[in-house]
């Protein structure tokens, strides 16, 4: 099937600085991706770039089949939704969602249905006819996602839609935004830095950083198995432990060695063959350590000690000092730990990762 | 006192002795500017032989408009003596207009390089500051030589495109600045919404410049109405704007000066400006602080 954005070779270069170079990224038709990445990582840009917003230095954008590399931002078959809203402040919100329709000198009446059923799926009917000034936040928000929703794009742009917003509206915004991809089937490409909002929203997650995508895959697989250490340590909160060692043979199998453990890593699942005296780097998440009971009996269970809990609700979360290391684990809050007890923990090599010395490659 | 045990609710105002010194300044500098005025208020109101008296603080004894009256349609400018109304008209045909085009353009200008950001518009937009502060009396000359060659000089479009010319620069920074804070998603909505130069332009930014049009339209009202030289240069004898008929009335002597229809001519010639001020203060103060602070 022919992709519904695809980005071929794309370089973006302000001044002589190059901030992405040599993009590539295919989107299929009603797929929902996700663009994650820290700050200044070039998310904006991109997406800027698919709208025609910027000029690209190098490379081809394609929609729908058609090169819209030079194509105006209205001629590309997109709606767009800014974080800071951008709604135009001395229009009401009915005029706000019409502007577009108006500008490119639709029929009246056609207009008026477009506009009646976007406001019937975002629940803005009864603020048609106020300024933006005086909605709230959560309100404006699903205005400026009328106002790309009455254009009937073929993609849609989100760049952090929800992220001036607070927490308890975020949640239900992002509800609503899934519900509504669910219900149109629009190629959708939303940009967020919060990790929670990409798994729970996205079909696909590209993971970004300075310019490039580090990897592009379903939530899951960037989950479980992060292609290298950038993405193992940004997806994920409280963040994946790290140790740093080698591998040694040890007991007719390979063991990791360092920072004073050393794990058995039978049933890890490489990748690649794996040698003894590899450098490595080996990552577990906090969610993934059998830890007091859980840990009894088996194979290669150490003990760490406890610095402090971190209650939140519904787990906590348990530092230990463990060999010369430190790490952080996640364990239901059925029991209280404190400063200083003696806990038995164990690695489950099924669960974790291991990186090559430098970080850059999962093995 | 760091601390009251029975402090409670908004805190007490004290009537100190620095804010004694400071409402005794103002008042003082208020009463050094506004003495003038009455001077002139007074004076307008007397006949001569009171006024040469000599005391011209004192209040009138006799009331008259009489001085109002000749200033208006009497007073004689060299042969005619038509009064200062032939002024007003001429002023209000300079003014409006080129407060219109000034501002269009600047906006336009501000507009263009605020969010479409065109190559090299910044060094246009320095070339053009750097005018303004290069004194105007420069310009004088060569302006005359290139009006007269297009056949504007002495004429009211070309009195209208000098002031348009140099009320360019400080419009241009005015709206540049002003748009410079209008969040860039506005356009890119905008864009994406299938806005093009002017659509953008007229249907979204300008009904976005309330405030700093005002602001605007106060700065090239009063600075054009106040304006003498370019009016006595370019606009021709048809043409010569309030400020250059009061100075010729004031200047016309014949026999004693008459105090009286001076002062009221000039009064008359500084109302339109006197009412800009007193109608839009609020406002004005923040077009000097638009103009001067932000860079
Ligand atoms: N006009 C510009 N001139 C120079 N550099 C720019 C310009 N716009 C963006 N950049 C640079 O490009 C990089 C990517 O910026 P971008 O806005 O895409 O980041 P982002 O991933 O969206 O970040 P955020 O999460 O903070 O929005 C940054 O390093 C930024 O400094
Ligand atoms: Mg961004």
């Amino acid at each position: 099937m022919e992709p519904s954005v695809s980005i071929r070779d794309l370089r973006i270069s302000y001044g002589a600085l190059d901030v992405m170079r040599d993009l590539q990224l295919d989107i299929q038709p009603g797929e929902f991706l996700v663009l994650l990445g820290p700050s200044g990582c070039g998310k904006s840009t991109l997406l800027n770039a698919i709208a025609g917003l910027i000029d690209v230095s190098d490379g081809e954008v394609w929609i729908s089949g058609k090169n819209v590399t030079w194509a105006e931002p209205k001629d590309r078959g997109i709606g767009m939704v800014f974080q800071s809203y951008a709604l135009y402040p001395q229009m009401s919100v009915e005029r706000n969602l019409s502007f577009g329709l108006r500008v490119s000198g639709h029929p009246k009446d056609d207009i008026a249905k477009r506009v009646a059923r976007a406001a019937e799926i975002l629940q803005i009917e009864p603020l048609l006819k106020r300024k933006p000034s005086h909605l709230s936040g959560g309100q404006r928000q699903r205005v400026a996602i009328g106002r790309a929703l009455v254009r009937d794009a073929q993609v849609y742009l989100f760049d952090e839609p929800l992220s001036n917003l607070d927490a308890k509206l975020r949640v239900d915004l992002r509800v609503e935004i899934k519900r509504l991809h669910q219900r149109l089937e629009n190629t959708m490409v939303y940009v967020t830095h919060d990790q929670i909002e990409a798994l729970t929203l996205a079909d696909r997650i590209a993971v970004m950083q300075g310019g490039a995508i580090q990897q592009l895959d379903d939530p899951l697989t960037i989950y479980n198995r992060p292609k290298n250490l950038f993405v193992a340590g940004f997806i994920g909160s409280p963040a994946m432990n790290f140790f740093h060692g080698a591998l040694v043979e040890a007991g007719g199998g390979l063991a990791f060695k360092g920072q004073g453990l050393e794990v058995p890593v039978d049933g890890y699942e490489t990748s690649g063959p794996l040698a003894a005296g590899q450098k490595v780097i080996l990552g577990v998440r906090p969610e993934h350590v059998p830890f007091a009971e859980a840990a009894a009996g088996r194979p290669g269970a150490v003990e760490g000690r406890v610095e402090l809990e971190e209650p939140m609700g519904a787990d906590s979360l348990v530092w230990l000092a463990l060999g010369e290391g430190q790490m952080s684990v996640r364990c239901s809050s059925g029991k209280r730990y404190h400063p200083g007890d003696r806990v038995p923990l164990a690695f489950d090599m099924t669960r974790a990762s291991l990186f090559d010395a430098d970080g850059q490659h999962r093995l | 006192m760091s601390h009251q045990e029975n402090a409670r609710g908004p805190k007490p105002k004290r009537l100190t002795s620095s804010r004694i010194g400071i409402y005794a300044f103002l008042v003082i500098a208020a009463a050094f500017f506004l003495l003038p005025f009455y001077v002139m208020v007074v004076t307008s109101l007397k006949g001569m032989p009171e006024i040469l008296k000599g005391n011209i603080f004192a209040l009138p004894e006799k009331p008259t408009f009489e001085p109002w009256v000749i200033a208006w349609a009497k007073a004689c400018t060299g042969v005619n003596c038509d009064g200062i109304r032939v002024g007003v008209i001429n002023s209000f045909k300079i003014m409006i207009p080129s407060t219109f085009v000034s501002i269009l353009l600047g906006a336009i200008n501000g507009y263009a390089l605020s969010f479409w950001r065109p190559k090299g518009g910044n060094v246009i937009f320095a070339i053009l500051l750097l005018g303004a502060f290069i004194p105007y009396q420069v310009y004088l000359y060569p302006l005359v030589r290139m009006l007269s060659q297009v056949g504007l000089y002495n004429t009211l479009p070309g009195i209208i495109a000098v002031h348009t010319i140099f009320g360019l620069p400080v419009m241009t920074l005015l709206f540049r600045n002003y748009y410079v804070a209008v969040p860039i998603d506005l356009f890119k909505a905008a864009r994406v919404d299938g806005g093009g130069f002017w659509t953008i332009f007229f249907r979204l930014m300008i009904p976005m410049s309330g405030p700093i049009l005002v602001v605007a339209a106060i700065l090239q009202v009063t600075g054009i109405w106040n304006d003498f030289l370019f009016g006595l240069i370019f606009a021709g004898r048809d043409n010569l704007p309030m400020t250059v008929e009061l100075n010729n009335i004031v200047n016309t002597t014949t026999g004693t000066k008459a105090y009286d229809v001076n002062m009221a001519a000039t009064i008359l010639t500084a109302m339109v400006p006197l009412i800009v001020y007193f109608v839009s203060g609020r406002w004005f103060v923040r077009g000097i602080a638009a103009g001067a602070v932000k860079g």
